[in-house]
């Protein structure tokens, strides 16, 4: 069970995807898709004919399967029901963070391979979203990391208290912001639109379709799953199994999916009462975050929790 | 004795290849670098065997017993040797496609040799005197190579380099000199010897002066400004020496100084370090990010993973001030692992860029474009190298920065509060600094590389001879492997890490790497290995449910407006933009608008637009002291009127200082 936990991340991303949809045109007074739209969607993208640009080298090829792949492999890093992960021991977060970036750096070099403005667009955007997010994330995670005294995802769940100390807020605060940001949320980036002026992530995959969109639909629903379930992970362990077995796996799964569903919720919460801010007022935003970050680790080591 | 026969045909080969490459003839210039190969190879066998034996010493001649002209070899030393000569192997194979039709090939070919055993002497130096000439060796060996092209540009950098290396000189030398008084030894054995009866307050002062003196070599900032300004002129493949081997012997001058023979120091030493470290690879990428000239894109790159490296050194200075000895062990491989990887990648990355200006004729991204079809392995190579540098998983820059990453986070074992704080936030910069790197590589690559042709020479671009791109490849495949198995890299530092720290750790077992007082484990061999599964996986999957599905050929997405042209593409200046204004701050960006209307203000005849960020460090530190210097200079040139009695009347007053005084 363990080494296949991963698979429910894989199997229900998109779920976990069409449930925010769902939840923001109800939130929004729209009856909306159903929950499971999200599946339709890939499985037609997969029976789809391609179109590839001319322009395109290896690169435009290669990058939907090493950004899938890439995303899966950190979806087997973190603990979902059971703090035996598939890479168990090797459950490293610094590694998994390095894997989105494998990941958003190919699919940067996509956007600039067809030679289109909207892909050099999206890319630039990208990688200065990311220099904004991914020090403030790293310096939320290096808080729990120091608590636990280990960078091992594992680690930080077992050792992480119920008992919520004044870092922790903070640290949460701070990822709670990254996670927005990584998964190009509002009020980061719009996931709903294709209009050149605001799309962030839309940008750089615009020359995709079929199967290589497909494909980085699919790996952008798991890693916006992986990114809540390192959340809860290293914020909410509470329920989670802490040793391999099965006495109750049920309980912990349901913990699980409550979890998610309260992350969802929150989610869609956010998309609808927040408006999509300019993109050079995102610095403030961010900043703002960063600055709980570092927070969190300086209440951490000044107070000992 | 072994070593000894080693190091001797190592120089003779050099020597040898140094003179032949004098010869102007084309079969004598291939052969000279096939001999600089033989050179590189002697040498590595030497370094292996440095590493696992005990010390050995050489003693060549000795003009008096002070001024004794000897080598010496340790652990440490074979480390660093090693590299030298992986590198180097790799640069010969290169230059012998790059100098075929190069001006004045034969004394860059000669000052070549010369710079590599320069390189070779000053890791093995024993003593002072030893260490100060392979030092000036170095030094002038370089600038020659800089100024071997006779342009403007090249004289004044070389010029603004030879002040800046030898300001760095007279700063060794003067800490030098502090410890000949304290110990009375002008070897390095003696000195660490003698250095325990040595005050903490004069032993900070030979470490701000090591500080400043290997700092500068190794270009940390504020003292970087000259690497901006060589490289770009320099030719490629002594860039790669340059960037890859020769700053880095600033960082062993440090460790050997300041860690070896100064023993153990007060924290600060640490703390100091690992802010410097911050602060140089903060800064470094961001002014390496704005640049569109590969070459000086790169040499700022440089000055980020000096900081880098600074950064493991710092840990690892701290850590052994407050006795975590283990602490320290790890802290240092981490920053002598990428001292290794920066080397290769680095040295990939200039042959690359090298490969570009020799077909493309062109250095800037923005001429560039679509690269990538006319020269694929060089692309490839270059791609290699950016994710190292960007430090991507599974290659060799991951491995060592996640090292850095554990020794930080260690921090908070150290009983002080200062240390607690900062080394984790040196950890924040480690993870800013990555993610500019990564949009910076990004750009590089996917400017000159990917995208339409924005030339006709980039249209045109002609693929590397082969024997440049084995050189390269021998470079830019050690990344993926390094990264892969770091295992056999990491045993081979472990006894310098010990000579240096007094502690050894096993950081690797069974292929995976474990940092057992954090139990943190990875194997980027484990992830490829998964990743290629999963690949595997997917195809079939894809296979199974998308059965029959075409692939169409079409143009890109022009918003229906048939026609999208070269010009169209987002540009290098474009894609940083947004970084440009986001640190306004530092950059302190001017911009220069200049519109030509031809009916105002709705037609437009034409837009110029220029961008230019103020050289911070220039203009605020450099550009004072040298009004300073003129000043003076100024003032003192009144004693030198050119009249005749004036000087006589000094010679005069000479005298009679002497008689009054000399009696």
């Amino acid at each position: 069970m363990a080494y296949i936990q991963f698979l429910i991340i894989i199997l229900f991303s998109p779920l976990v995807n069409g449930v925010i949809k769902k939840l923001k045109a109800n939130m929004q007074g729209r009856i909306g898709p159903g929950v499971l739209q999200p599946y339709y969607d890939l499985l037609r993208l997969f029976k789809k004919d391609m179109v590839v640009s001319t322009v395109t080298s290896w690169i435009f090829k290669a990058t939907p399967y090493i950004v899938f792949t890439a995303t899966i492999a950190a979806a087997m890093i973190v603990p979902i029901v059971t703090t035996a992960s598939a890479y168990g021991m090797m459950g490293d977060v610094i590694a998994l963070i390095y894997l989105f970036a494998l990941a958003r750096f190919f699919m940067a070099l996509a956007g600039l391979d067809a030679g289109t403005g909207f892909g050099g667009e999206g890319s630039s955007r990208e990688m200065t979203v990311a220099i904004l997010v991914e020090p403030m994330m790293m310096l939320a995670l290096f808080t729990a990391a120091i608590s636990a005294g280990s960078t091992n995802i594992a680690r930080i769940a077992a050792a992480s208290s119920a008992v919520y100390s004044p870092s922790h807020v903070l640290a949460l605060s701070a990822f709670f912001v990254a996670i927005i940001a990584e998964t190009g949320r509002v009020p980061v980036d719009n996931p709903d639109t294709h209009l050149e002026l605001t799309m962030i992530h839309e940008g750089m995959i615009l020359e995709y379709s079929g199967r290589y969109l497909a494909l980085m639909e699919w790996a952008h629903y798991i890693k916006q799953m992986v990114l809540f379930t390192l959340a809860v992970d290293i914020f909410f362990p509470a329920g989670i199994i802490q040793a391999a077995g099965t006495s109750n796996i049920v309980a912990a799964s349901m913990a699980y999916a409550g979890k998610m569903l309260v992350l969802a919720l929150l989610m869609a919460l956010v998309e609808s009462t927040r408006a999509k801010v300019r993109f050079f007022r995102l610095p403030s935003i961010l900043g703002g975050a960063f600055v709980l970050a570092f927070l969190s680790l300086v209440t951490h080591i000044m107070l000992g929790k | 004795m072994e070593t000894e026969q080693y190091l001797l045909s190592g120089i003779i080969f050099f020597v040898f290849s140094a003179s032949a490459a004098l010869v102007p003839a084309k079969k004598i210039r291939i052969t000279a670098y096939l001999i600089s190969l033989l050179g590189s190879l002697s040498f590595l066998f030497l370094g292996f065997y440095l590493t696992v034996a005990a010390p050995a010493v050489f003693h060549a001649s000795s003009v008096t017993s002070m001024l004794e002209f000897a080598l010496r070899g340790d652990a440490l030393s074979g480390f660093f040797v090693i590299i030298i000569s992986l590198v180097t192997l790799a640069t010969s194979l290169y230059s012998i496609g790059f100098t075929r039709d190069l001006d004045r090939a034969g004394l860059i070919g000669f000052f070549y040799n010369i710079l590599i055993l320069s390189l070779y002497a000053v890791v093995l130096s024993a003593n002072i005197f030893t260490f100060l000439i392979s030092w000036e060796t170095m030094a002038i060996a370089s600038y020659l190579l800089v100024t071997m092209e006779r342009t403007d540009n090249a004289s004044r950098a070389g010029l603004f380099y030879a002040v800046m290396t030898h300001i760095g000189t007279a700063f060794i030398i003067a800490l030098f000199f502090i410890l000949y008084r304290a110990t009375g030894k002008m070897d390095f054995d003696g000195m660490k010897a003698g250095i325990a009866s040595m005050p903490v307050g004069v032993k900070s002062v030979v470490f701000v002066c090591a500080l400043i003196g290997f700092g500068t070599k190794a270009g940390i900032i504020p003292l970087h400004t000259w690497i901006p300004r060589v490289y770009p002129v320099a030719p490629p493949h002594i860039a790669a020496l340059m960037s890859g081997l020769m700053v880095k012997m600033g960082i062993y001058g440090m460790i050997r100084i300041c860690m070896d023979v100064l023993g153990q120091g007060p924290e600060w030493w640490g703390i100091t370090v690992i802010a410097i470290g911050a602060v140089s690879a903060l800064l470094g990428i961001l002014y390496a990010i704005i640049e569109n000239e590969l070459k000086l894109f790169l040499a700022y790159s440089s000055v980020e993973n000096i900081g880098i490296i600074l950064l493991g050194v710092g840990a690892s200075m701290m850590f052994k001030s407050n006795g975590l000895y283990t602490l320290s062990a790890i802290a240092l491989s981490a920053s002598l692992f990428h001292v290794m990887n920066h080397a290769f990648f680095k040295g990939a990355l200039f042959l690359g860029a090298g490969s570009i200006i020799r077909g493309t004729g062109m250095g800037n991204m923005e001429k560039m474009g679509g690269l990538l079809k006319r020269m694929p392995f060089t692309g490839l190579f270059f791609l290699a190298g950016s994710l190292s540098i960007c430090a991507l998983p599974p290659f060799n820059g991951f491995v060592s920065e996640w090292l850095t990453y554990q020794a930080l986070l260690l921090g908070y074992q150290t009983p002080s509060i200062t240390a607690k704080i900062v080394s984790p936030l040196g950890g924040a910069a480690l993870a800013l600094t990555g993610a500019i790197a990564a949009a910076g590589f990004v750009k590089a690559f996917g400017i000159s590389f990917l995208g339409m042709p924005r030339t006709a020479e980039a249209r045109e671009a002609r693929e590397a001879s082969p024997s440049m791109l084995i050189g390269m490849a021998l470079l830019a495949v050690p990344c993926l492997l390094l990264g892969l198995f770091p295992g056999p890299a990491l045993s081979t530092l472990l006894p310098a890490v010990f000579v240096v720290t007094g502690a050894s750790t096993i950081l690797e077992q069974h292929g995976i790497l474990i940092i057992g007082q954090t139990s943190a484990a990875l194997s980027p061999a484990f992830l490829l290995v998964t990743m290629v599964v999963l690949l595997v996986m997917a195809l079939v999957f894809i296979r199974i449910i998308g059965r029959k599905r075409q692939t169409i050929y079409a143009d890109s997405w022009d918003c229906g407006i048939p026609g999208l042209t070269p010009r169209m593409q987002y540009t290098a200046t474009a894609f940083t933009k947004p970084l440009r204004i986001i640190y306004k701050r530092i950059y302190l960006p001017s911009r220069d608008l200049k519109v030509q209307y031809k009916a105002k203000p709705f037609f437009v005849k034409s837009i110029r637009y220029g961008s230019e960020i103020t050289p911070f460090f220039e203009r605020y530190l450099y550009e004072p002291i040298t009004r300073l210097i003129n000043i003076v200079a100024g003032k003192v040139k009144l004693l030198q009127s050119g009249n005749l009695q004036l000087y006589l009347g000094y010679i005069l007053l000479t005298l009679i200082v002497l008689l009054i005084f000399g009696t």
